[in-house]
């Protein structure tokens, strides 16, 4: 006798990509969660910048000299509000801090990315074709990673003047060399492996075998070196910032806005300089704490 | 080990004079050297003498050897501002900005090390944890801002601390050294701090995982199964084999923390080599750039051979397979 | 005469956030003086488990849970970690498998044996050193003066492993453990370890415990042989019986796999199966689901020890016929 009763639905096997099983063990620490959460609202904030803030700091017609040095929560002789104060120049501080915070992620993402795509590209060709290749490769890269990056940047900005251009180039100019060797010593690995000499086989074109299959199995210890690079880049600019080199005095990013500050606080201003430190830091530590966390997930010789 | 030691220096003086070629083509073809070496309101009898006295008008590769010949003398122009001789002036302010340095970087090991190794064998509790997430927090901290803030806490609002400038120093040997004098003390304390937070969450960080790994090595259980002492084992035998990465890496940080001196100086208005280079860029006395940028590669090429003898000391298996075992 | 080991229904656990593992499973073990036993059995067996227990060596998240470790009739479970640390080296010592790493590359060679005499007795340095000189000497180590100065990545891996064994025997303990001593090195100088630690033991009187996967090397060098399986001993007994004439199912089986026995042409025999995972083992005998010769009552109730005459022991409900008994 057939069965009439209604057959249930085969088990469907749930398939988990790669991705979706990473994402599950990042979630594993809390700390890396908030962190991502951070860094996630941080940018959003920046680039919703214009729309919320209730200033534009850059535009001179917005800002009154008058309503300058205004301690945080002061109200202006209109009757403005200024939640964190104003600055010297009269900037309400809440939204200078939220258009240098987006400078601040500008030129640290570009920068990185720009640093990134160059370092990349010379380190995996000096792993790829070897020989004189690369041993010249590496000995200019050894020569500049044995200079500290902040050196080379400040004698760059000082030859080349001031301008969020000009400290994009230094700061790519500091950091390819990173890249170059971080990638070079993956791909030397990953090139003896079969799977290249099979592509070489089969007769295809350098360009291919480099970049279609070297370079994405070189890629995970380049992914957590990027993140922390961009903090890092993120510091360097404030820090080049403060010491007059970096962006120009009318577009203040967090370091610039911290060393108008710092001519007050003897006499007790504290906020110019205080709050968008605060604003700096945390950036920072968002990213590095992911930046961390990514380490801890792709690092081989710590999988227990 | 000797031949080890003539190949390093050798190489060491490679880099000078590759830094020194370097730094001769921006000055000599790139910018105009008479604007580099020579002050802008000179006049044209002075611009003529200049160029005489300078050799400029000789073919390049002369003027390449005079100036080895220079840098080897130690002359390389006169400050436009000071007046007196660009070297002199780094020379002098030098002892400002290495007991900086070396104070940081002995905190660094002092407050790191321990930091560290208790970090890497308590691993899941409260206290390894409150280690590893300080040490995070340290190396995100903006050096400069962290300076002020100090200063905001201690000078301003304590008011226990002095909020810039280089106390009484001693003397020793014609050098002026704050540490000789107890009375400078207090104004050393802060620079060193600002200067040293980056490096101590570095070394913490470095002695952690090396201290992770090391605990998991064959010879740790070995010297377990021996009955050698807890003590023992760490403080022989693990020490030894983390001090190694963590000498690299400091060899290489000291270096980098003269370099980053040029911060805290500015922020604590420290007199040494890296306010002096601020100043000197804001003013555009050129020869005292030249003459901080060849002192300090002289200094990093000597700081990265003491470190590879350092390294080799450490670490038998690099010392003897050096001398072709 | 008393034993110098007795180890009696030892059961280390091992506490995992997906279980706990029974790493060792109600064992027991004796060993006499100048004994050497063999313990035998595949990763994951125990083997390794058990002589680090016997030391105390080991860590959480495993415990020694319950049973009686006696070296020289003292009892050693529930010992503070100082009473631990002065067995450790001096009345105990450990030969653990890879000698690579076993020596700390950064220390000199008399660094680290004179540290061994150094932590348990006070003795001047000198005489220490010919300690030292004497022990390499005893493992056949040819100028051992210039040696003492070397570091370990000077030497290769069979004179490590011997270095390994003169610290072991500095302080000539009465027992040492052997953990797959031999399982890193080439053929030829397995064979050259082995005859030195025979020779040394039959000196010395030193008991041994030589752990290991490899029935052909305990063949030649254990008076006793124990198999374990998913942290039970199985069978044990002399050598020379337990190998010629073996009754429980296991030994049979990784006997007949041995190449050796093989007659050529015919493929090799295999144990069918895997060894369960310890933290799923099947009720009653946890080598019934391998088993050919498995009962009903072996899936239900797990075999007690038995004894089987002639010295052997056996945990079987159903073992093959004993030598010169009709099956």
């Amino acid at each position: 006798m057939s069965d009439l009763s209604v057959k249930a639905a085969p088990p469907t096997v749930d398939i988990e990509t790669p991705f979706a099983r990473f994402a599950a063990d990042y979630c594993g620490s809390w700390i890396a969660m908030a962190a991502l959460a951070i860094v996630v609202v941080l940018i959003a904030v920046s680039l919703l910048a214009p729309l919320i803030v209730p200033q534009n700091p850059y535009d001179l017609s917005q800002i009154s000299i008058f309503d300058n040095m205004l301690a945080p929560g002061e109200r202006s002789m209109e009757g403005r509000l200024y939640l964190l104060g104003t600055d010297d120049q009269g900037r309400d501080m809440l939204s200078a801090m939220f258009y240098g915070l987006k400078l601040s992620f500008f030129v640290g993402i570009v920068s990185t990315a720009l640093a990134l795509a160059i370092g990349v590209t010379f380190g995996i060709m000096a792993a790829y074709f070897g020989g004189r290749i690369d041993s010249t490769i590496m000995r200019v890269v050894d020569l500049q990673l044995s200079f500290p990056a902040i050196l080379i940047a400040l004698i760059l900005l000082a030859l080349l003047g001031k301008g969020i251009d000009k400290v994009v180039i230094a700061l790519v100019a500091v950091q390819w060399a990173y890249y170059a060797r971080t990638i070079r010593g993956g791909a030397l690995v990953e090139r003896q492996r079969e799977y290249i000499d099979a592509a070489q086989n089969l007769a295809l074109p350098a360009h291919r075998i480099i970049f279609r299959h070297l370079l994405p199995n070189c890629l995970p210890p380049l992914v957590v070196v990027a993140t922390i690079q961009v903090a890092h880049a993120i510091s360097l600019e404030a820090t080049l910032s403060f010491l007059g080199v970096g962006v120009p005095i009318t577009e203040p990013s967090l370091g610039l806005l911290i060393a108008n500050g710092y001519k007050y606080i003897l006499s007790g201003k504290y906020w110019i300089s205080v709050y968008p430190g605060l604003l700096l830091l945390l950036t920072i530590l968002a990213i590095n704490l992911v930046g961390d966390r990514l380490r801890d997930l792709l690092n081989p010789r710590l999988k227990a | 080990m000797v031949a080890f030691l003539i190949r390093r220096i050798g190489q060491s003086i490679f880099v000078i004079l590759a830094m020194a070629a370097l730094v001769f083509l921006g000055v000599f073809l790139i910018g105009n050297p008479i604007d580099v070496l020579l002050a802008p309101d000179a006049d044209q009898i002075e611009r003529a003498q200049a160029i005489e006295r300078l050799g400029l008008d000789k073919p390049l590769w002369q003027q390449f050897l005079i100036f080895l010949l220079d840098l080897a003398r130690g002359d390389l122009g006169t400050s436009f501002v000071h007046g007196t001789s660009a070297v002199g002036l780094i020379l002098e302010r030098l002892p400002a900005t290495m007991e900086l340095a070396f104070v940081a970087l002995t905190l660094a090991i002092v407050v790191g090390i321990p930091l560290g190794v208790i970090a890497g064998l308590r691993r899941e509790s409260w206290l390894g944890r409150t280690i590893m997430t300080g040490s995070i927090v340290g190396f995100s901290l903006p050096n400069f801002w962290f300076g002020i803030m100090l200063i905001l806490c201690f000078a301003v609002t304590l008011q226990w601390l002095p909020a810039g400038g280089r106390g009484p120093t001693g003397s020793l040997f014609g050098v002026e050294l704050s540490l000789l004098n107890p009375a400078g003390w207090p104004n050393l304390l802060m620079p060193a701090l600002t200067l040293a937070i980056y490096k101590v969450s570095l070394v913490i960080r470095l002695a952690y995982s090396g201290t992770r790994e090391a605990m998991l090595q064959d010879y740790v259980r070995f010297a377990r199964a021996t009955g050698l002492s807890p003590q023992r084992i760490l403080g022989v035998h693990v020490l030894k084999n983390i001090l190694i990465p963590i000498v690299t890496v400091l060899g290489l940080e000291l270096g980098s923390m003269i370099a980053f001196a040029v911060v805290t100086e500015s922020v604590f208005a420290w007199p040494g080599i890296g306010k002096l280079l601020i100043d000197s860029i804001a003013r555009l006395d050129r020869p005292v750039i030249v003459a901080y940028l060849m002192i300090v590669v002289a200094l990093f090429a000597l700081i990265n051979l003491v470190v590879d003898i350092l390294y080799s000391v450490l670490d038998p298996r690099v010392r003897l397979s050096d001398t072709g075992n | 005469m008393t034993a110098v080991l007795e180890v009696r229904d030892l059961k280390v656990h091992f506490l995992t956030r997906r279980g706990v593992i029974a790493a060792v499973d109600g064992v027991d073990i004796t060993v006499g003086r100048g004994e050497v036993l063999g313990v035998v059995g595949e990763s994951g067996s125990g083997k390794t488990v058990t002589g680090l227990s016997i030391l105390g060596l080991i860590d959480p998240p495993g415990r020694i849970v319950a049973g009686s470790i006696r070296l020289d009739g003292q009892e050693l479970v529930g010992a503070r970690e100082a009473q631990w640390r002065a067995l450790r080296g001096r009345k105990i010592a450990m030969i653990f498998q890879d000698p690579m790493m076993t020596l700390n590359p950064v220390l000199r060679i008399d660094t680290q044996m004179m540290e061994t005499i150094f932590a348990h007795e006070k003795v001047p340095a000198e005489l220490a050193r010919q300690r030292c000189r004497d022990a390499l000497g005893r493992v056949g180590i040819p100028s051992p003066e210039e040696r003492l100065s070397a570091y370990p990545h000077q030497f290769s891996g069979g004179m490590r492993q011997r270095v390994a064994i003169a610290i072991a025997l500095l302080n000539n303990p009465e027992l040492i453990i052997a953990d797959e001593p031999t399982t890193a090195l080439d053929v030829t100088i397995q064979a050259q370890i082995v005859a030195q630690v025979q020779k040394l033991a039959a000196e010395t009187g030193t008991a041994i415990v030589w752990v290991t996967h490899d029935l052909a090397v305990v063949s030649g060098l254990a008076d006793r042989i124990a198999v374990m399986y998913a942290g039970r001993i199985v069978e044990e007994g002399p050598t020379v019986e337990v190998l010629n004439a073996p009754r429980h199912p296991y030994t049979r089986g990784l006997l007949s796999s041995l190449p050796a026995r093989n007659p050529r042409g015919k493929p090799l025999n295999q144990i069918p199966g895997a060894a369960p995972s310890l933290l799923a083992l099947p009720p009653g005998c946890a080598f019934a689901p391998r088993c050919a010769r498995a009962l009903d009552i072996c899936r239900q109730v797990a075999p007690a020890e038995t004894d089987a005459g002639h010295e052997r022991r056996l945990r079987c409900h159903n073992p093959l016929a004993a030598a010169g008994v009709a099956a």
